[in-house]
C-alpha cells in the first residue's frame, strides 16, 4: 500500500487513547500482507510478526513500536440546554481548539462545534487570557432531550480534519502524532520484503502512549525483546522554538540520545545511516523521554532500547504537519538497521 | 582512598562507564560473580545460594550536564541530567565526554549588567559551556552532541574529619556498599551498583527485577540543610549526627518492622543515628519495594550538606557510622532478626 | 452496613500503617473465604477459591495522615504529610496516633490565610517537653484525624469514607456472595493514598483475568462545585476515566449492562484529577483489563466526608451481581481481532 495513502487512512481514522480498535482494524488490514502473525492483547496493542530468516534456533527478537492512539476529548457532563461539557483524553491546548468542527461519538456520529463567544460580547480585559478547558463546550445543536438520548457521559469527541496536502512533500492532519510513526513501520515492513535480516521483528502498533506510555510497558512485557526502537514524531524547527531543541523537516529522522538510549544502538543507527548515505540528526535528551521508549527500556531485567523520531511542526493540534521524506527515510534506515542485527549484537547489549 | 577515587570519577546518569570500571577493578576480587545488565548496572555476588537473598544498592550515577547543540560561536548549549540548581552553575570547570574535554561555564562580567539583571537567577538558558574554540567546526571535533560533561573537583580533607567534594550523592553510599563486600557475612550477599537513579530511579527497578531479593537495603547520601537561616525542623539530616534513617518519602514508606530493625541494631551496637526529616523527593528503595510482589526495603544515608552541587561535604564519621550501621543490619539479618514476609 | 460502616471508618489505619485497620477487616470476612494472607507492602488477600475467572477486586482501606518529622524542646511536634492534605482543612482538627495519643493542631503567627502551609502548622499534644512528648510519639509516628461517625439521614459523614466506605462494600460481598465459578481475590489495599502501592504489588501477584477497585468519587452536586456529573444519592458510578486509567471499554459495557438488568441505579464518572487502584492493576504484566465501580462522597479527604448508604447498598448489589456472573474471558476479551 502506498504510504501517503496508509497515512490519510490511519491519520482519519478515530482511535482516542483505550479507545483504539477502530483504527486497529485499519493498521491492520494494510500490515497483514506484510508480515507471517497478528495478534492483539486484551488491552488492544496490536502485536504484527515478521519472522527473520536465520534457521537458528535462537534468533534476535526486535520490538519495533508506534502508538497508534490520539489525543481527544471526553464529555464530562451534560448541562441545561444539552451543552457539552467535556476534558481531553491526553494533553491538549484549549487555545488550539476553539472555533474547530468536532465530531462527537455518541449513539452515532454527530456534527458538532466548540462555540466561542463572538468578539463583541467579549471585555476588553477577556480577549487578553486564553480559554479555559472547563469553560468550553461543545454544541451539537439538538434539543436538551435529544441529546441525552443520544450521548452520555464518557462520550468520546475529536476534531475533524482530513489529511491536507501542502507545497511539496508536506502534509498536515490530526493524529500524526503517532500514525506518522505507525506508517513509518509500514513503511520498513515493506522494506524488509527485499532485505535478509536474522531478526523476529514484532510490529507493535501501541495503545495508550498519550495517557502515559502505557501500552509499550504491556506490550513488552508479553513479548520480552532483545532489544526495542520506539518510534515518534519530534519537535520540527519554528519560530520561537530553540535552534537545539527541534529537529530541521525533510532532513531525515531524529536519533536520540541520552540515558534512556542504548549507546549501541544509537551507534550501530547512526554507522547503518553513514554506510547507506541516509540523512539523520541528532538529538540528545537528557531523561527518560516522553514516548514509548520510556516504558520499553525498564520493562522486566531491562530491555535495551532506541528511538527514531520524525520532525513534525504544531505538536498536538490538528494540523500536526511533516514532510513525507522524513518518513520514507525513517522507515528505510530502520529496515536497514534490522538488517544489520545479528545474534553477536544483541549479546553485546547486556555489558555497556 | 576509594571514596575520593569515587568522588571524582565522572558519571552522570547514563554515563556510568568510569565509576563502574572503577568498581569492578576494584572489586571483581571479592565476589564470586560479576555481571552488567543492559542499563548498566553493575552486580557482584556472594555467598550463592545462602539464605536470605539480600539486594544491597548504591547508585553509581550523579547529577551532570549533557551536551544539545552548538552555537555557531563554538560554544555549547547544555541541558542539565538530573536536578541542579540552575544558579549553581555559572563560574564553574566541567569536562565532558570520553576524552573529559575540560570546559567553563562562564557567565557575562557582573560591569556589563545592568542593575536589574544583577539580581535575577541565571536560568540555563542563558549558560553556554566554552572549550576555548573559535567555532562550531572546531567544537565539534572535540565534542559529540548526547555527550555527558560533569563538574571537575578534586575531593580533599577539610574541618573536623570532613571531605569536601561532588558526587558524594551517591558515591558515598558506593564506598560503603564496597566495604561491605570486602567483608563476610552469613546470607547471599548481592551488591548492586545501580544506574540513572537521578533521572527517575530507572536501574534499581530492573535490576530488583532480575535479582528477586528477600531483602533490599538502599544506601544514599541525602540532604543536611543544618546551616545557618534554617530552623531545626526543617534541617533534614544534621551532620555528623550519624547515618539517617528513611521513615518515609515521595516513593516510599518505610514498613514498621524495618524501622524497628534498624533503629534496634543501631542501638545494640551503639552506633549514632538520625531520622530523615523530609517526606519528599525519593530513592531506589521506592522502585524496589514494589517490583514484583512487593520487596522489603530499607533505606539509611550518608548526610551531605550543598548536595547536587560541584562543592558539597560530607563528615567522615558519618559515612563509618553508616558502614557500621549497613553491617549491623546484614547480621542481623542473617541471625534471622526480620521476618521477611507478611506484617498483619 | 452502617454499623459496618461505622467501626471501619473510625479504625486507624495510614498509608504504610495498616496492620491495626486490616486486623478489623479480617476479622468480618475470614470465615466467609478460603484463605486470608497479608505481603511486605501491608495488603491483605481474601481467597474464595473456584474454577472459573481469576478476578481481583481492589478496595485500598489506607488512610490520609500526618507523619511527625521533628519533636522540638517544648513538646511540640512537627509534621509532613501522608497522602493528599489540606493545610486549611486541618487547622483545629483533632488528631490521633496509632497507640492512641491524641493531639490538636496549632499554628504558627499568620499574616494571611492564604498563605498557610503545612510547615507553619504543629501537633500540640498536651506535652511540655522534649521528653514527654517522645513518650507517647516518636519521629516516623503517623496520625489521622480522629473523628466519630454520625448518621443524617440516610447519610453518614466522618473520616476515611474514603476508602472505608469501598471496604465495606467488599466486605459485605464478601459475606453475601452466592456461590460462583469465578476464583474471588478480594484484596484489602495499601498505600494507595501514596501512589496505588498495595496494589501494584498484589495485582502482579495475583495475576487476575480481570481487575475491579472500589473506591470512592468525587461529585459535582454541591453549591459552586466544580463541573462533574456525579450526585451523591444517585447510584454508584461505573467510572469511565481518571488520571491514572482509561477504564476497559468491555468492562465499563458489562457493569452498565449488569445494573441495567438488576434495576440498580448507576451514573458514568469520568474523574479528571486523582487516580484509583485500577490505575496500577491495568498497568500489571502484560495488561490485565480493569474497572472500577466508586462510592459518590462529598468533602474528600477532609474528616467530614460524606456518603449515601443508599449508594453502597447499590454498589454491593452491582458488585456482587458482577462477581456471581459467569465470566467467558476468551468471549468477553477476545485476544484476536475477528
Amino acid at each position: 500500500m502506498e504510504i501517503k495513502r496508509f497515512l490519510k487512512d490511519i491519520c482519519e481514522a478515530p482511535g482516542v487513547s483505550g479507545y483504539e480498535e477502530y483504527v486497529a482494524k485499519v493498521v491492520r488490514a494494510a500490515f497483514c500482507s506484510h508480515v507471517d502473525e497478528v495478534r492483539q492483547d486484551r488491552m488492544g496493542n496490536v502485536v504484527f510478526l515478521k519472522k527473520g530468516s536465520s534457521s537458528a534456533e535462537r534468533r534476535p527478537r526486535i520490538l519495533l513500536a508506534a502508538h497508534m492512539d490520539e489525543i481527544g476529548l471526553m464529555v464530562t457532563k451534560i448541562e441545561e440546554g444539552g451543552f457539552l461539557r467535556f476534558s481531553a483524553v491526553g494533553g491538549i491546548d484549549p487555545r488550539t481548539i476553539v472555533g474547530q468542527e468536532v465530531i462527537l461519538y455518541g449513539r452515532e456520529k454527530l456534527p458538532g462545534v466548540i462555540g466561542v463567544k463572538p468578539p463583541h460580547l467579549v471585555p476588553a480585559e477577556e480577549l487578553g487570557k486564553g480559554h479555559k478547558m472547563e469553560d468550553l463546550h461543545i454544541d451539537i445543536a439538538l434539543t436538551e432531550e435529544r441529546v441525552r438520548k443520544l450521548v452520555s457521559v464518557g462520550d468520546l469527541a475529536l476534531i475533524r480534519r482530513e489529511l491536507i496536502q501542502l507545497a511539496g512533500n508536506t502534509v498536515a492532519a490530526k493524529a500524526m502524532d503517532d500514525r506518522a510513526g505507525v506508517a513509518v513501520l509500514l513503511s520498513c515492513l515493506q522494506e524488509l520484503e527485499r532485505l535478509r535480516h536474522e531478526a523476529d521483528v514484532y510490529a507493535v502498533a501501541t495503545v495508550q502512549e498519550e495517557v502515559g506510555v502505557r501500552g509499550a510497558a504491556m506490550a513488552t512485557y508479553g513479548i520480552v525483546p532483545d532489544l526495542g526502537i520506539a518510534v515518534d514524531v519530534t519537535h520540527g524547527e519554528m519560530p520561537g522554538v530553540l535552534e537545539h531543541e527541534a529537529c530541521k523537516l525533510g532532513k531525515g529522522p531524529g536519533i536520540t540520545v541520552g540515558p534512556n538510549i542504548h549507546t549501541k544502538i544509537s551507534e550501530e543507527i547512526i554507522r547503518v545511516a553513514k554506510e547507506y548515505r541516509l540523512p539523520y540528526q541528532l538529538e540528545a535528551f537528557p531523561g527518560p523521554t516522553g514516548t514509548d521508549a520510556r516504558a520499553i527500556q525498564v520493562t522486566r531485567g531491562g530491555i535495551p532500547t532506541g528511538l527514531l523520531s520524525i520532525p513534525l511542526r504544531y505538536m498536538h493540534t490538528s494540523v500536526e504537519l511533516l514532510d513525507m521524506d522524513d518518513l520514507k527515510l525513517s522507515g528505510r534506515l530502520l529496515a536497514y538497521f534490522i538488517a544489520s542485527v545479528d545474534l553477536e549484537f544483541v549479546e553485546g547489549l547486556s555489558c555497556c | 582512598m576509594l571514596l575520593k577515587r569515587l568522588s571524582e570519577a565522572s558519571g552522570a546518569s547514563g554515563d556510568e562507564g568510569e565509576v563502574r570500571s572503577l568498581l569492578k577493578e576494584e572489586l571483581a576480587l571479592h565476589a564470586e560473580e560479576v555481571t552488567t545488565d543492559a542499563l548498566g548496572n553493575l552486580y557482584f555476588k556472594k555467598g550463592i545460594g545462602r539464605k536470605p537473598r539480600v539486594m544491597v544498592v548504591a547508585h553509581m550515577d550523579e547529577v551532570g550536564l549533557m551536551v544539545v547543540g552548538y552555537e555557531k560561536s563554538g560554544l555549547l548549549r547544555v541541558a542539565k541530567v538530573g536536578s541542579i540548581d540552575d544558579r549553581v552553575l555559572a563560574s564553574k570547570v566541567v569536562a565532558i565526554g570520553k576524552d573529559r574535554v575540560p570546559g567553563v561555564i562562564g557567565a557575562k562580567a557582573v560591569h556589563l549588567q545592568k542593575p536589574d539583571e544583577r539580581t535575577k537567577a541565571i536560568k540555563i538558558d542563558n549558560l553556554y559551556i566554552d572549550l576555548g574554540v573559535r567555532s562550531q567546526e572546531e567544537a565539534e571535533k572535540l565534542v559529540k552532541i548526547g555527550d555527558y560533561g560533569t563538574f571537575t573537583v578534586t575531593a580533599r580533607e577539610a574541618g573536623d574529619n570532613c571531605l569536601i567534594g561532588k558526587a558524594f550523592d551517591n558515591r558515598a553510599g558506593c564506598a560503603v556498599l564496597a566495604e561491605l563486600l570486602k567483608e563476610e557475612f552469613a546470607l547471599e550477599l548481592n551488591a548492586v551498583f545501580t544506574v540513572q537513579e537521578e533521572v527517575g530511579l530507572r536501574g534499581a527497578g530492573v535490576a530488583a527485577y532480575r535479582l528477586h531479593p528477600d531483602l533490599a537495603l538502599v544506601i544514599e547520601t541525602t540532604a543536611a540543610a543544618d546551616v545557618v537561616g534554617s530552623k531545626e525542623s526543617a534541617y533534614v539530616t544534621k551532620l555528623g549526627d550519624g547515618p539517617a534513617l528513611t521513615l518515609m518519602d515521595s516513593t516510599y514508606i518505610a514498613p514498621q518492622q524495618i524501622v524497628d530493625l534498624v533503629v534496634e541494631t543501631a542501638e545494640k551496637l551503639n552506633i549514632p543515628y538520625q531520622f530523615r526529616r523530609l517526606t519528599t523527593a525519593g530513592t531506589d528503595a521506592g522502585i524496589i519495594s514494589q517490583t514484583h510482589a512487593g520487596i522489603l526495603s530499607a533505606v539509611i544515608s550518608i548526610p551531605c550538606r550543598y548536595i547536587h552541587s560541584p562543592a558539597s561535604i560530607i563528615n567522615l564519621d558519618d559515612w563509618q557510622n553508616t558502614l557500621r550501621l549497613a553491617r549491623g543490619i546484614l547480621n542481623a539479618v542473617a541471625e534471622g532478626g526480620l521476618r521477611l514476609e507478611g506484617i498483619a | 452496613m452502617k454499623e459496618l460502616l461505622k467501626k471501619l471508618s473510625e479504625t486507624y489505619g495510614p498509608s504504610g500503617r495498616e496492620a491495626q485497620i486490616a486486623r478489623v477487616i479480617r476479622e468480618e470476612i475470614k470465615d466467609y473465604v478460603d484463605e486470608t494472607y497479608t505481603d511486605n507492602m501491608g495488603n491483605l488477600y481474601a481467597v474464595k477459591k473456584g474454577n472459573g475467572a481469576k478476578i481481583m477486586v481492589a478496595a485500598h482501606m489506607d488512610e490520609i495522615g500526618m507523619i511527625v518529622t521533628h519533636l522540638d524542646d517544648k513538646g511540640f511536634l512537627r509534621f509532613s504529610n501522608v497522602g493528599g492534605l489540606s493545610p486549611h482543612v486541618l487547622l483545629g482538627q483533632r488528631v490521633i496516633f496509632a497507640n492512641g495519643s491524641q493531639g490538636t493542631i496549632g499554628m504558627e503567627k499568620l499574616e494571611e490565610l492564604n498563605k498557610l502551609t503545612l510547615e507553619k502548622l504543629f501537633i500540640d499534644i498536651g506535652a511540655t517537653t522534649k521528653e514527654e512528648a517522645s513518650k507517647y510519639v516518636k519521629v516516623g509516628d503517623i496520625a489521622t484525624y480522629h473523628r466519630e461517625v454520625a448518621v443524617v439521614g440516610n447519610r453518614m459523614i466522618g473520616k476515611a469514607m474514603d476508602n472505608r466506605a469501598g471496604c465495606a462494600v467488599l466486605v459485605k460481598a464478601i459475606q453475601e456472595l452466592a456461590i460462583t465459578d469465578n476464583e474471588v481475590y478480594a484484596v484489602f489495599t495499601s498505600q494507595e493514598e501514596v501512589g496505588l502501592r498495595g496494589s501494584r504489588v498484589s495485582t502482579y501477584r495475583i495475576n487476575p483475568d480481570l481487575g475491579l477497585a472500589v473506591d470512592v468519587t468525587m461529585v459535582g452536586d454541591t453549591p459552586e462545585a466544580p463541573t462533574m456529573s456525579v450526585s451523591l444519592g444517585k447510584g454508584p458510578t461505573v467510572k469511565i476515566k481518571d488520571a491514572s486509567v482509561i477504564c476497559h471499554p468491555r468492562l465499563k459495557e458489562m457493569l452498565s449492562e449488569i445494573a441495567e438488568k438488576n434495576e440498580i441505579p448507576y451514573q458514568y464518572e469520568v474523574l479528571t484529577a486523582g487516580g484509583t487502584d485500577a490505575g496500577a492493576i491495568h498497568l500489571t504484566k502484560e495488561g490485565i483489563p480493569a474497572g472500577v465501580i466508586s462510592i459518590p462522597c462529598r468533602y474528600v479527604h477532609t474528616p467530614g466526608e460524606m456518603v449515601d448508604l443508599e449508594d453502597l447498598e447499590h454498589a454491593l448489589k452491582l458488585l456482587k451481581a458482577f462477581l456471581s456472573a459467569p465470566l467467558e474471558m476468551r468471549e468477553i476479551f477476545p485476544c484476536h481481532l475477528e
